[in-house]
C-alpha cells in the first residue's frame, strides 16, 4: 500500500493518502515523478491529506514540494513529523 | 480518444451541450417574475441572482457581460430576458440577439408583475416548443470549449484531480479545443511557471500586468495574511498549509504541454483555439459562472474535500482523487481517480477517464451537479453600487 506520496525527489514533504496513519508506522511513500517507492518514519498521527517531514528543518528553512518552495518554517520540525499551519506559513502576502 | 460529439449547433455557429430556455432577470426585482414564468412553463429555467441596480462604469460593463455572455452561451436554445424597466432589458436583449438566437425581453414598469408574467410566459412557452424539436447533430471535438476551475481543494487535488485535468487538457489542446484557466490569485507561489508557459512576450505581459493589478487588491484590503480566506478553512482542513502550495496544485490543471496562447478578461470571449488564462476570482461559483458567460460549453471541476457546486447552462463534471471524499460524497463525484495515489491507474487513464465522461455529458449525460439541481450563478462584482 501506498501511505503518502511525494511530487518531486528534492521535497522536503510528502502528502498522507490513506486514514489511519499512527505514530510509530513505517511508511510507504510513492514519488510521482519518477514512479518509484521509498520508505520513512511517522512519529505523529497525521490524517489523511495532511504532510509529513520528510527532513529536520529550522525555523526559517524554505519547504520544498513540487520541487518548488511553498513557505518558511516557523517552529522546528523533525523528521516523520505532522508538517502543517503549525509549524509552516506562507512567504506571501 | 473519440474525435467527435453529438451537440446543438447554434445560429451562429457555435456548438453546445445542452438545449436551455432562459429566463433571464436583468436585475433583482425581476427574480420573481422570472421564477413564476419558469413555474408557469416547466421545462424553462430561471436564472434569478441578487445584482443590476445602481451599478456602474466597468462593474456595470461587466455586469451586462456577463448576462449576455450567459443568454448567448452555446447551451442556451433561446432566453426570455426581464427587467424592471426597458432600457437596460434592451440592452441585455439586443447583446443576446447578435448570436442570431430567439431572444425576447419585458419590463416590468407600467405593466406589473401579473401582465409581465403572462407575456413572459407565452414566450417562453412557445420557445420551448420550438427548442424541444432541435436535434443534436455531430460536431468535432476541436468545436468543444471547455473550462476548468477547481474547489474545495485539498493536498490529493495537487497529486491526483488536478493533474488529471491537467492530462485532459493536454490532449485537448493538441485536438484543437478552446480552453480556459483562471483564479488570479490562486497562482500566487506558481505565477513564474504560468508567465514561463505564456506563448510570447506579449502574452506573458499580460498576464503578469493581471496578476499584478490581483496582488495589489489583495495587499490594499488584506487585514490578515490572508490564513483563513486563502488558503481556506477547508482547503487547511484537507491538509494544504499555504497559498503557494495550493498555487503549485492548481497548475496542475494546465497540464505540461499546453501553451497560453492569450489573457482574456473576466467574461470575455477567446478568439480563436487554444488555452486561454482569464483574470477572475476564485470563488467557485464567480469563476464557472464567468466561464459560462465567455461562452464554455463543458467545465472540469476537480474537488479534494468535496465542493458541491454546478451551473445553471454549464455542465460542471466532478474530479476527485480523496478517497474519503468519493466514499463519503459519492453522489457529488462524476470521476473517481483516487486510484492514481496507489498506483492503480496511470495518469494517463485518469486523463481518458475524465474525456469519457467528457465525451458522454457532452453527448447528453446529465452531471452530479445538474441532478443534484445545483444552479448556482454567481456574478462578480467589483466595486460598491452608486
Amino acid at each position: 500500500m501506498i501511505h503518502c506520496v511525494l511530487h518531486d525527489p528534492k521535497d522536503s514533504v510528502a502528502v498522507v493518502v490513506v486514514e489511519g496513519i499512527k505514530a510509530g508506522q513505517t511508511l510507504t511513500g510513492l514519488i510521482l515523478d519518477e514512479d518509484r517507492t521509498i520508505t520513512l518514519p511517522c512519529t505523529q498521527d497525521i490524517p489523511l491529506g495532511h504532510k509529513v517531514a520528510l527532513k529536520d528543518m529550522q525555523i526559517g528553512d524554505t519547504v520544498i514540494k513540487y520541487g518548488i518552495d511553498i513557505g518558511k518554517v516557523v517552529a522546528p520540525i523533525k523528521t516523520g513529523q505532522h508538517a502543517h499551519v503549525h509549524n509552516i506559513k506562507t512567504k506571501r502576502w | 480518444m473519440q474525435t467527435s460529439f453529438q451537440g446543438y449547433r447554434r445560429e451562429n455557429g457555435r456548438v453546445g451541450v445542452r438545449n436551455h430556455v432562459v429566463i433571464l432577470p436583468v436585475d433583482d426585482l425581476s427574480n420573481t417574475a422570472s421564477e413564476a414564468v419558469a413555474n408557469n412553463v416547466k421545462g424553462t429555467l430561471a436564472i434569478p441572482h441578487p445584482y443590476g441596480r445602481l451599478q456602474f462604469g466597468a462593474d456595470l460593463d461587466l455586469h451586462f457581460r456577463t448576462l449576455i455572455g450567459a443568454g448567448s452561451n452555446p447551451n442556451v436554445a433561446a432566453a426570455v430576458v426581464i427587467g424592471i424597466e426597458e432600457g437596460w432589458t434592451k440592452k441585455v436583449v439586443d447583446g443576446i440577439a447578435r448570436t442570431g438566437k430567439p431572444v425576447v425581453g419585458f419590463g416590468i414598469e407600467l405593466h406589473g408583475d401579473h401582465d409581465t408574467i403572462m407575456r413572459a410566459s407565452k414566450a417562453a412557452r412557445e420557445y420551448l416548443q420550438w427548442a424541444s424539436e432541435k436535434q443534436r447533430d455531430e460536431c468535432a471535438l476541436s468545436e468543444l470549449w471547455v473550462s476548468c476551475k477547481c474547489g474545495e481543494s485539498d493536498t490529493t487535488s495537487g497529486c491526483g484531480s488536478n493533474p488529471t485535468v491537467g492530462d485532459a487538457f493536454d490532449k485537448l489542446y493538441a485536438a484543437g479545443c478552446t480552453l480556459v484557466f483562471g483564479e488570479t490569485t490562486e497562482l500566487t507561489g506558481g505565477e513564474q511557471i504560468v508567465a514561463a508557459r505564456c506563448r510570447d512576450d506579449g502574452v506573458r505581459q499580460d498576464f503578469m500586468r493581471v496578476f499584478d493589478r490581483y496582488q495589489e487588491v489583495i495587499n490594499r484590503h488584506k487585514t490578515t495574511d490572508l490564513s483563513d480566506s486563502q488558503p481556506t478553512k477547508g482547503n487547511i482542513a484537507g491538509g494544504l498549509t499555504t497559498i503557494e502550495e495550493k498555487a503549485l496544485g492548481n497548475i496542475q490543471k494546465i497540464g505540461r504541454k499546453c501553451i497560453v496562447d492569450g489573457v482574456i478578461d473576466k467574461a470575455e470571449s477567446p478568439t480563436g483555439p487554444g488555452l486561454w488564462f482569464m483574470d477572475s476570482s476564485s470563488a467557485a461559483a464567480e469563476m464557472v459562472t464567468l466561464c459560462a458567460a465567455s461562452g464554455f460549453a463543458v467545465h472540469f471541476f476537480p474537488t479534494g474535500q468535496g465542493n458541491v457546486i454546478g451551473n445553471p447552462i454549464l455542465p460542471v463534471i466532478k474530479i476527485c482523487a480523496n478517497p474519503r471524499t468519493v466514499r463519503t460524497m459519492s453522489e457529488h463525484i462524476d470521476v473517481d481517480t483516487s486510484g492514481l495515489l496507489q498506483r492503480e491507474i496511470t495518469m494517463d487513464q485518469a486523463g481518458d477517464k475524465l474525456l469519457d465522461m467528457m465525451f458522454r455529458t457532452a453527448n447528453g449525460r446529465l452531471t452530479a451537479a445538474e441532478a443534484l439541481g445545483h444552479r448556482e450563478f454567481v456574478l462578480t462584482r467589483l466595486y460598491e453600487s452608486a
